[in-house]
Order: structure tokens, then C-alpha cells, then sequence
């Protein structure tokens, strides 16, 4: 029976439903939940902490606020990665067929699944920000509301990444390739744990064409706004911003291609 | 015509998996494809469906081309995938409402949809259970709700008794033979039982990408000659000699039975009897298979190890035939 709907709420239902789907069974899933929240803190607690002896404290920030931008990122890191590679999962046990053969458009497939992404990263970006009252910081609301947007965009950007990297691996076993090789030299050059300007000049650069460096760096601007030394921001915020969109447009465009093609 | 297939042709690198098929279905009826493993069953499916492109070809579907309609085509079709394509965290609910939204179906209909298609396959009391829960027949009739629950007008089954026992397969059978009625919906169905594709109103046996043979299934019967009696009989000789005489039919002999060839087999045989009744002992009628069909044609059997044939399904399909000759 065909309806004569308009085609936007067609596409529109289907974007819903890919991301309540997600929703679902990120709520479902304690565990994982579980060990995307657990990671951050350990991180944060443990490797922050211990580290933080290091740093001499006139440097600028406190170390373990320096990293909390960094540990934002990789939480996002993860989750919206987990989320993407997740259609690996999905082509492994056919579901993806089930989307495929349904009269929506590839586009709203990779949109619904890049937002699925960024909704349950958030979320957890959210959780672990809320710790912020800990780590010494005194934020307003504008900026906390600031690292929420900049968290969604993020979450945008690295989902849509995934899917691309999902689109071109067929099978699970790719899930550790990806993870040794993409997403933790990802996290260690995002400007995370050390800034960038203090990196070698090969490392540099390997950090310039990371787009998780600019997500973390556009946080540090809203975090520590008065810091002007060592710890300081890398780039100019109105860099950080146009990368994460242009490079969340570029990744949402090459997702959608792949996801054309056929055999 | 619901769907129109010509001249199709896929290769994989070195393999041609279809290799240039041409058929015909009819709306409102079962057609079959009846073929061994790798005979390139669900690589037709696949480019119907709009999951593959073909290397030439053409395809239509409810009018619309596969390759250059594909949301046309996408819309009027429900498929059943060889394999699971269920999400198995999700509940049997869920997976449901999952693809009325896919499919656009209305909002306020959509929950009487959604019950009313688990009620139809038996899965009403089981729908919030999530999905691994499941038994692969279970898993299998939800396939089949929800492939119908935006009412498609074409019905794509591939392998649907796949791992499934004799009693669920008798029962999704006796399920898939109303849907026509039931769903005004076509359905293309592929198999490798031969018991199974006995319910095709027309069936294509394919094997190595190729169509062999085509038409229902008494047609390709025919085509290995006719239906074989079977009769013991008191008095061998004079019996053999009198049918030869009064019935004009040739009458062989072995193993102390007598047996002979006729066109329609159960007319055949109370004619028989009428002349020679008072002499016979036992009779038995040998209906060609579709078996001895994709022997004849291709010089051996359809499956190495031909399963027995189950007598659940044996028996549901002459029913559902008697039924329909009616
Ligand atoms: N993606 C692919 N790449 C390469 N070869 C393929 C691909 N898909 C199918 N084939 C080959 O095409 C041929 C037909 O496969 P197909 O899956 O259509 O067979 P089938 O009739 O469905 O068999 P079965 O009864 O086992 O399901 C096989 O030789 C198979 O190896
Ligand atoms: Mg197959």
C-alpha cells in the first residue's frame, strides 16, 4: 500500500527510527554503558593523576583540567565510534539488509546512523562533564551549554568518520584493526594528555589532519578561556568549529556514496 | 505480469552466477525456483530486490525497473532474506514497529499492524521477548510478518523452511499457500525441497545460473513420461494379457509385479479394476517426482543426499492440491 506522504516525513521517520533503535539498545546495554563511562574515569583519576605530579603546577591549568577537554573527546571517541562500527555488527547478522532493501533514501540511512552516533555520545559526554565541580572548575552555564553543542558536534563528525570506515571493512575481525590503529592514535594525537604545540614536528602534523584535535582544542577555549601559556588552546576557535562541520559535512558525503554503491 | 525478467545476467569475476535467464510471474500466484546450492537462487533475488546490479539484463517489478526504479520497486516488495535479518536485541515488537516506520506505514495504524501480524504467525503472546529468545522457526514466521506488514504486492522468499523441523515447515507452508488469497500478494519463493516447490503454481528449475526447465509442476512431470502402476495380482499371466487386450495399454512384469505406464494415473486405475478387479491383490501408483524432472534434464539429483521425503509435508501437499483442483 503506498501512502502519499510527503517524501521529507518518509525520511524523516526512518532517521527516527535508526536513532531510537540506537537509543534502545544503548539504554539496554548496561555494559556497555558501563565501560564507556568507566574508561573516561580511569583516565581521568588514575593516568590524570598521576601524570599531574609531573607537571610543575605554574605551568598554567592544573593538569588534570588540561586533560578533562581531552577526556570529553575520547569518550566521545569511543562511543561514537562503537556506534558507527556497529554497522559492521549489522552487515555481519544481515539487519543492514533490512534497512537496505526498505524504500528510504542511503542518505537518511547514514544521517540516522551518524545521529544515532552523536545522541548516545552526548549523553555520556554529559555524564562525564557533570563531573566538572571535582576537577576544580567553576563554569557558567553558557559554557557548559557551550561544550554540550561542541560535544554534539564532535559526536557528528567522528560517527559520520566511522560509518565511513564501517562501509569499507565487511567483517568483525576489523573491529581491533580499527581500534589499535585508528581510534587510539586518534585519542593519543588529539591534544588530549599534551598540547600540540609542544609535540615534534612530524607528531604535529599527524595531529593537524586529526579532526578530533580541533573538537578537543574548541573545548579548551569554552574550559580554560583566560589560560594563555603552554596549556593554551592550539588553534583559533573559528578553526576548531569550521573543521568539525566542514569535515563532518565531507565524512556524511562519503558515508552516503558508499552506501550507493553496489555489487 | 508482476514481474518481468529478461535476458538477466550476473557475474562475480571469474563465476556467472546467473547467466542469462528470461521468466514471467504471474500476479496473484506462487512461483517457484527450484534449484541446487549455488544455482544462483538468491542472486536473482538479490537484483529483483535492488541489492545488486546485474552485469545485463533487465528486471521489472510491479512495473518498475530494478535498476533505475529502485525506490518504486523497494516499496512494493516485502522479502524474507535466506538469513536471519532480525536484530536479535530487539524485542519481536520492536523489530515490527522497526520497519513500519521504514516502510511509512500510518501512524494510527500501525499498532494494529503490528498485532495483527503477530497474531497471524503466533507470536502475539511472544512479542515482547526479545528476539534471541527466539527458536529459528519462531524467527522465521516473524520474518514473514513483518515481509508483509506494509503490504507489499510481491512477496520475496528465499529458502523459507531453511533449518526449520517437518512439523514448522508443514506449518509455514500451509501459512505461505494462503498468503495469495489471504494478502492479495505474489509470491516468489526459491527452494531446494522438492516436496516444497509441489505448491508453486509455476515453478523454474535453475541450476548453474541457467533456467532448465519451466512450467507447473505436472507440466514438467509429464515431460519424464507418465504416472507408473503398480499390481500384484492371483494370476499374472491372464491379468497381463487381459489389460493388454481390454485397456490397450503395455503391461511389464517384475519382481512378480506387474506394472505399467499411463498418462493420469488415478483415472487409470479404477478403469482397471472394473475389468480385472476380482484378480488384483494390491496396487500402487508411482507419481513422477521433480526430482526424477531435474534428473532427466541435468543428470543428477538435485541434492546429493535427497533428504526422505517427510510425510508431514508429503501429506499437506496433497491436501493443499486436492484442494485447489477443486
Ligand atoms: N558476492 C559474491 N561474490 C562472488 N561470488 C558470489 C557472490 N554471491 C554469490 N556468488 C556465487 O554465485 C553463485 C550463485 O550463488 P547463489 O547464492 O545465488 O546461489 P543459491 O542458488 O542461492 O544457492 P543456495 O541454495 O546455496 O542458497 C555461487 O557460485 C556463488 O559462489
Ligand atoms: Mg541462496
Amino acid at each position: 500500500m503506498v501512502n502519499n506522504q510527503s517524501p521529507n516525513l518518509v525520511e524523516f521517520n526512518a532517521v527516527y527510527v535508526i536513532v531510537a533503535r540506537e537509543f534502545k539498545k544503548f539504554i539496554r546495554e548496561r555494559s556497555r554503558l558501563f565501560s564507556t563511562i568507566a574508561r573516561p574515569l580511569l583516565w581521568l583519576f588514575i593516568v590524570g593523576a598521576g601524570i599531574s605530579r609531573l607537571v610543575s603546577p605554574d605551568v598554567g591549568v592544573p593538569y588534570i583540567q588540561f586533560i578533562f577537554p581531552g577526556i570529553l573527546g575520547m569518550t566521545i571517541l569511543f562511543s561514537s565510534m562503537f556506534s558507527s562500527i556497529s554497522i559492521i555488527w549489522d552487515k555481519e547478522f544481515g539487519f543492514m539488509k533490512e534497512i537496505l532493501v526498505a524504500p528510504v533514501s542511503r542518505f537518511s540511512i547514514v544521517i540516522g546512523k551518524a545521529l544515532s552516533g552523536t545522541v548516545v555520545s552526548t549523553i555520556q559526554a554529559v555524564i562525564i562533564l557533570a563531573l566538572f565541580p571535582f576537577l576544580g572548575f567553576k563554569l557558567g552555564l553558557f559554557q557548559i551549554i557551550g561544550v554540550i553543542l561542541i560535544c554534539a558536534s564532535i559526536s557528528f563528525s567522528i560517527s559520520a568518520f566511522g560509518i565511513v570506515l564501517a562501509t569499507f571493512y565487511e567483517s568483525y575481525e576489523s573491529f581491533s584493526v580499527i581500534m589499535n590503529f585508528i581510534i587510539m592514535p586518534m585519542f593519543f594525537l588529539s591534544g588530549a594528555m599534551y598540547p600540540v604545540k609542544l609535540l615534534p614536528e612530524i607528531l604535529k602534523v599527524a595531529s593537524k589532519i586529526n579532526p578530533l584535535t580541533y573538537g578537543v582544542d574548541a573545548m579548551k577555549h569554552i574550559l580554560f578561556p583566560f589560560e594563555k601559556g603552554k596549556m593554551s588552546p592550539d588553534f583559533p576557535f573559528i578553526i576548531d568549529i569550521s573543521v568539525i562541520i566542514i569535515t563532518s559535512i565531507i565524512f556524511v558525503l562519503i558515508a552516503g556514496k558508499a552506501f550507493e554503491r553496489k555489487g | 505480469m508482476i514481474i518481468k525478467v529478461e535476458n538477466l545476467t550476473k557475474r562475480f569475476d571469474s563465476i556467472t552466477a546467473v547467466d542469462d535467464i528470461s521468466f514471467e510471474v504471474e500476479e496473484g500466484t506462487i512461483f517457484g525456483f527450484l534449484g541446487p546450492n549455488g544455482a544462483g537462487k538468491t542472486t536473482t533475488i538479490n537484483i529483483l530486490c535492488t541489492l545488486l546490479s546485474p552485469t545485463s539484463g533487465r528486471a521489472f517489478v510491479a512495473g518498475h525497473d530494478c535498476m533505475k526504479e529502485p525506490a518504486d520497486v523497494r516499496k512494493a516488495i516485502g522479502i524474507v532474506f535466506q538469513d536471519t535479518t532480525l536484530d536479535k536485541d530487539l524485542t519481536a515488537y520492536e523489530n515490527l514497529v522497526f520497519h513500519t516506520y521504514l516502510y511509512n506505514v500510518p501512524k494510527d495504524e500501525m499498532r494494529g499492524r503490528v498485532y495483527d501480524a503477530l497474531r497471524f504467525v503466533d507470536l502475539y503472546e511472544r512479542k515482547d521477548d526479545l528476539v534471541k529468545k527466539f527458536s529459528g522457526g519462531m524467527k522465521r514466521r516473524l520474518e514473514v510478518a513483518r515481509g508483509l506488514i506494509h503490504r507489499p504486492r510481491v512477496l520475496f522468499l528465499d529458502e523459507p523452511t531453511l533449518g526449520l523441523d517437518p512439523q514448522s515447515r508443514a506449518n509455514l507452508w500451509e501459512f505461505i499457500t494462503k498468503l495469495p488469497e489471504k494478502h492479495y500478494v505474489t509470491v516468489f519463493m526459491t527452494t531446494h525441497y522438492m516436496e516444497e516447490a509441489e505448491v508453486c503454481d509455476k515453478i523454474a528449475i535453475i541450476d548453474r545460473g541457467k533456467i532448465i526447465a519451466m512450467g507447473t509442476p505436472d507440466e514438467l512431470k509429464r515431460t519424464v513420461g507418465g504416472d507408473v502402476v503398480y499390481i500384484k495380482t492371483t494370476d499374472n499371466v491372464n491379468t497381463k494379457e487381459e489389460i493388454e487386450r481390454l485397456l490397450g495399454l503395455a503391461v511389464s512384469e517384475k519382481e512378480d509385479e506387474l506394472y505399467l505406464t499411463c498418462n493420469m494415473g488415478d483415472t487409470c486405475i479404477p478403469e482397471m479394476m472394473r475389468t480385472i478387479g476380482e484378480k488384483v491383490l494390491s496396487v500402487r501408483l508411482q507419481r513422477p517426482t521433480l526430482n526424477d524432472v531435474f534428473l532427466k534434464l541435468t543428470g543428477k539429483a538435485i541434492r546429493e543426499e535427497e533428504a526422505p521425503p517427510e510425510k508431514g509435508i508429503k501429506e499437506y501437499v496433497r491436501a493443499y492440491r486436492r484442494r485447489k483442483e477443486k
